[in-house]
C-alpha cells in the first residue's frame, strides 16, 4: 500500500511541476491543482497509513491510542483543502480577468515573438 | 491591572481587524469616508493595542514576559497558543505604524479606484498580526494564507494589465510556495509528532536518527516558503515586478509583508535550532548566511541596474532582507538587537520611499495620465472628484528633502537610524561572543558587502535623485495634498525618533533578543500556562 500511495503522490506532483513550468495560464491552474491534491494526500499519510482504525471513538472512558488513527492529519487536510480550494478560486478569477485584459492566455500576458 | 483582561489583549490584533474587515465588506462603497474612518480607527486601536503590549511585556506583568493566550482554553501543546514577548509586541507596533501610514496615504486617492480596499486592507493586517503572534506552525500557515489571499485581491486594487501580469505570477509562486510549506508542516509533524513551536522545540533534541533527518528535510521543504516572502536569492525574483506594479499603499505593506517571512524565520530557528538542541544545532544556518550575502549582491546589483523608481525600490527591500538574513544566519547573539534595530529603521524608511516614489512620479507625468493608467481597464464612470485638501507650498522642496531622509537611511549614512544599525552590526561583527574568537573571512566579506550595498544604495539613489530633481529641466510642482505627504513625513520622523532614541531602543531590543537565546525558558513559559478552569471541570470533579 505505501507504494501505490507513494507512486500516486509523485505522478500527480511531477505532473503538477510539469503543468506549472507551461506557458498558458491554464495548464498553469491544473498543475496547481495536481499539486495540492498530492500535497493533501501526502498530509493525509503523515499520521501513518493503517488498515481498520476508527479516527475517532464515541464511547465512555479514554480510548487505547493504539487502536484508533491518528486524527490530526484529517484535521490539517480538511484546512488545507478548503484554503487550497478558494485560493486556487481565486487564482482561476484572476486568470480569466487577465484573459480578458491582455486578449491571451499566456502567463506573460502577451504572445511571444514567433 | 486585572491580569485576566490583560490577557484578552493577545487575542485583539487578530480579531479587531477581522471584525472591523466583515464590517467594512457590508458598507457601500460610496460611503469611502466612513469605511476610511472605520478603517483608520481600526489601524489607530492596533497601534494602541501593541503600545501597551510592549509595556507589558517590558515591565513584568507577565512572568518571563511572555504573554501566552490558549485559544479556546485548551492547554498547549494540544491547542493553538498565541504568544506574545517583546520581539512579536515591536513587530506589531511597526506593522499597525505602517498599517497608518499607507491607509492615511491612501485616503485621497487610492481606496477608492477599486472596491472593498479597506476590507482587503484589514484582513492583510489580521493575517500579519497573526503570524507574528501565532506559536503553532499550522496556525501559522493558516495566518499566513490569509496574509497572501488579502494580498493578492490588494495587488490587483486598481486593475490594469500590469496589475494583472504581475498578480498571475505572484500567485502561482505563491501558491506553490504554500505547497512546499504544507509539505514542510506535514513532514514535521510526521517526525516530531507535534506543530506547537514551544513543544518542538522542546522535543528536538530528542529525536535522533532517521526521524531526525525526516524532520531537517521538513524544516528546510518549510524554510523555502519563508524564504520566498523574504525574497531571499534565487527565490526572490518576484519581488521587484510585483513592488513595481502595485499601488503605493500597498506596496508599503508588501514590505511589511518581507519583514513577516524573516520574523518567522528568525524565531523558529533561534526556537527550534538553538544551541539546547542537540544533534540538529545549527542546522541551517549556513545556507542562511550565504544565502542572505548572495541576496545582498544581487540586489545591489539590481539596485545599480534599474532605472525605473519602482523596480528601484523593489531591489532595496531585497538587499534589506538580505542583510537581515545573513545576520540571523551569522548566528551570533550579540548580532540579533542591532539586527532588529536595522529591521525598524530600514522597514520605515522602505516604506516611506514606497509612498514618496509616487509623488515624485508625478513631477514628470501628469495627474491625468496616471489615472487614465491606473483606471484602465477597472471600467470606473465616475472619476473620482478632485483632491480636496491643502497643496503643501514648495511641493518640490519638500519632496526633495523626503527623498533625500529616505536615501539616507537605505544608504545607511549619518544621522538616520541606518548608520546606527550598521555601526551596531559592524561592532557586533568584529567583537565575537566567544572568548579568543579571531574575525574570520566570512565576517570580513558580510562587511564588505554591506558596505558595497550601502554604496550600491547611494549611487542609484543619487542617480535617480539628480535625474528628477535636478536635471529634469522644467519641473511642473505637483499637488502635494496634507494626506498624502503627511504619511511619509510621520515615518520619516520615527526613523529620526529611533536615532535620537537609539539607546532605549537598542537596549529594549538588546532584552528581546536575550529572550530569543533562552529557548528552555521559552519553551516552560508556554508549556506550563495553565488553562483556566471552566465550568465542566468544577461539574465533573466530584
Amino acid at each position: 500500500m505505501e507504494v501505490v500511495i507513494a507512486l500516486a503522490i509523485g505522478i500527480l506532483f511531477g505532473a503538477g511541476i510539469w503543468l506549472i513550468l507551461r506557458p498558458r495560464t491554464f495548464q498553469v491552474l491544473i498543475g496547481l491543482l495536481l499539486m495540492s491534491y498530492a500535497v493533501n494526500l501526502f498530509i493525509s499519510v503523515m499520521g501513518r497509513l493503517w488498515v481498520d482504525r476508527p479516527p475517532l471513538v464515541l464511547g465512555k472512558g479514554l480510548p487505547d491510542p493504539a487502536t484508533v488513527a491518528d486524527p490530526l492529519p484529517q484535521a490539517l487536510v480538511l484546512t488545507a483543502i478548503v484554503i487550497g480550494f478558494a485560493t486556487t478560486a481565486l487564482y482561476l478569477v484572476v486568470m480569466i480577468g487577465a484573459r480578458g485584459l491582455t486578449g491571451t492566455d499566456h502567463v506573460d500576458g502577451q504572445e511571444p515573438e514567433q | 491591572m486585572n491580569p485576566a483582561w490583560a490577557q484578552h489583549l493577545i487575542m485583539l490584533p487578530v480579531l479587531l481587524p477581522l471584525m472591523c474587515g466583515a464590517l467594512l465588506i457590508s458598507l457601500n462603497e460610496s460611503r469611502h469616508q466612513l469605511k476610511f474612518f472605520v478603517s483608520l480607527a481600526s489601524a489607530l486601536s492596533m497601534l494602541a493595542i501593541a503600545i501597551t503590549l510592549v509595556w507589558m511585556t517590558d515591565s513584568g506583568q507577565w512572568p518571563r514576559g511572555i504573554g501566552v493566550y490558549l485559544a479556546a482554553n485548551w492547554a498547549a501543546p494540544f491547542g493553538i497558543a498565541l504568544m506574545v514577548d517583546r520581539l512579536t509586541a515591536v513587530m506589531l507596533l511597526l506593522a499597525a505604524t505602517i498599517a497608518i501610514a499607507a491607509l492615511l496615504y491612501s485616503m485621497q486617492r487610492w481606496s477608492r479606484i477599486g472596491v472593498h480596499f479597506h476590507s482587503l486592507f484589514q484582513f492583510l493586517l489580521m493575517g500579519i498580526n497573526g503570524a507574528f503572534l501565532t506559536n503553532d506552525l499550522f496556525n501559522l500557515f493558516v495566518f499566513f494564507e490569509v496574509m497572501l489571499a488579502a494580498s493578492y485581491g490588494l495587488l490587483l486594487h486598481g486593475y490594469n494589465a500590469t496589475r494583472l501580469r504581475a498578480g498571475i505570477q505572484y500567485i502561482a509562486i505563491n501558491l506553490v510556495a504554500s505547497l512546499l510549506f504544507l509539505i514542510g508542516v506535514a513532514l514535521i509533524y510526521a517526525s516530531a509528532g507535534t506543530l506547537n513551536m514551544a513543544d518542538l522545540a522542546g522535543r528536538l533534541p530528542g529525536i535522533t536518527g532517521d526521524e531526525l533527518v525526516l524532520l531537517k528535510v521538513g524544516v528546510a521543504v518549510l524554510a523555502i516558503a519563508f524564504l520566498v516572502k523574504s525574497a531571499m536569492w534565487p527565490l526572490g525574483f518576484w519581488l521587484p515586478a510585483t513592488y513595481a506594479a502595485a499601488s503605493p499603499p500597498v506596496a508599503t505593506l508588501l514590505v511589511m509583508m518581507t519583514k513577516v517571512g524573516a520574523y518567522v524565520i528568525l524565531r523558529v530557528w533561534l526556537l527550534v535550532f538553538s544551541a539546547e538542541a542537540g544533534a540538529a544545532a545549527g542546522f541551517g544556518f549556513n545556507v542562511l548566511l550565504v544565502g542572505g550575502m548572495a541576496t545582498i549582491a544581487f540586489g545591489s546589483a539590481g539596485m545599480l541596474a534599474t532605472e525605473a523608481p519602482g523596480r528601484l525600490a523593489g531591489y532595496t527591500a531585497i538587499v534589506s532582507s538580505g542583510i537581515l538574513l545573513a545576520v540571523i544566519g551569522y548566528g551570533q547573539a550579540s548580532l540579533i538587537s542591532a539586527g532588529l534595530y536595522y529591521l525598524l529603521g530600514s522597514t520605515l524608511a522602505l516604506a516611506a520611499f514606497m509612498l514618496l516614489i509616487e509623488l515624485i512620479q508625478r513631477i514628470s507625468s501628469s495627474r491625468a495620465e496616471m489615472l487614465a493608467l491606473t483606471m484602465e481597464a477597472f471600467a470606473i464612470e465616475e472619476t473620482p472628484e478632485e483632491p480636496v485638501g491643502v497643496g503643501i507650498p514648495a511641493a518640490v522642496a519638500v519632496l526633495g528633502l523626503s527623498f533625500a531622509g529616505c536615501a539616507l537611511v537605505i544608504a545607511g549614512l549619518p544621522p538616520l537610524p541606518g548608520f546606527v544599525a550598521k555601526f551596531g552590526l559592524f561592532h557586533a561583527m568584529l567583537n565575537p561572543d566567544a572568548p579568543n574568537a579571531s574575525v574570520t573571512p566570512v565576517t570580513w566579506a558580510l562587511i564588505a558587502l554591506i558596505v558595497l550595498s550601502g554604496l550600491a544604495a547611494i549611487i542609484s539613489l543619487l542617480r535617480f535623485g539628480v535625474r528628477t530633481f535636478w536635471a529634469a529641466g522644467d519641473i511642473k510642482p505637483p499637488r502635494l495634498p496634507a494626506t498624502e505627504i503627511a504619511p511619509i513625513g510621520l515615518l520619516l520622523l520615527l526613523c529620526i525618533a529611533l536615532t535620537v532614541q537609539a539607546a532605549p531602543i537598542l537596549a529594549y531590543l538588546q532584552r528581546a533578543s536575550d529572550d530569543l537565546h533562552l529557548p528552555a525558558k521559552y519553551i516552560e513559559r508556554v508549556l506550563s500556562q495553565p488553562a483556566v478552569p471552566g465550568v465542566q471541570q468544577e461539574k465533573e470533579a466530584p
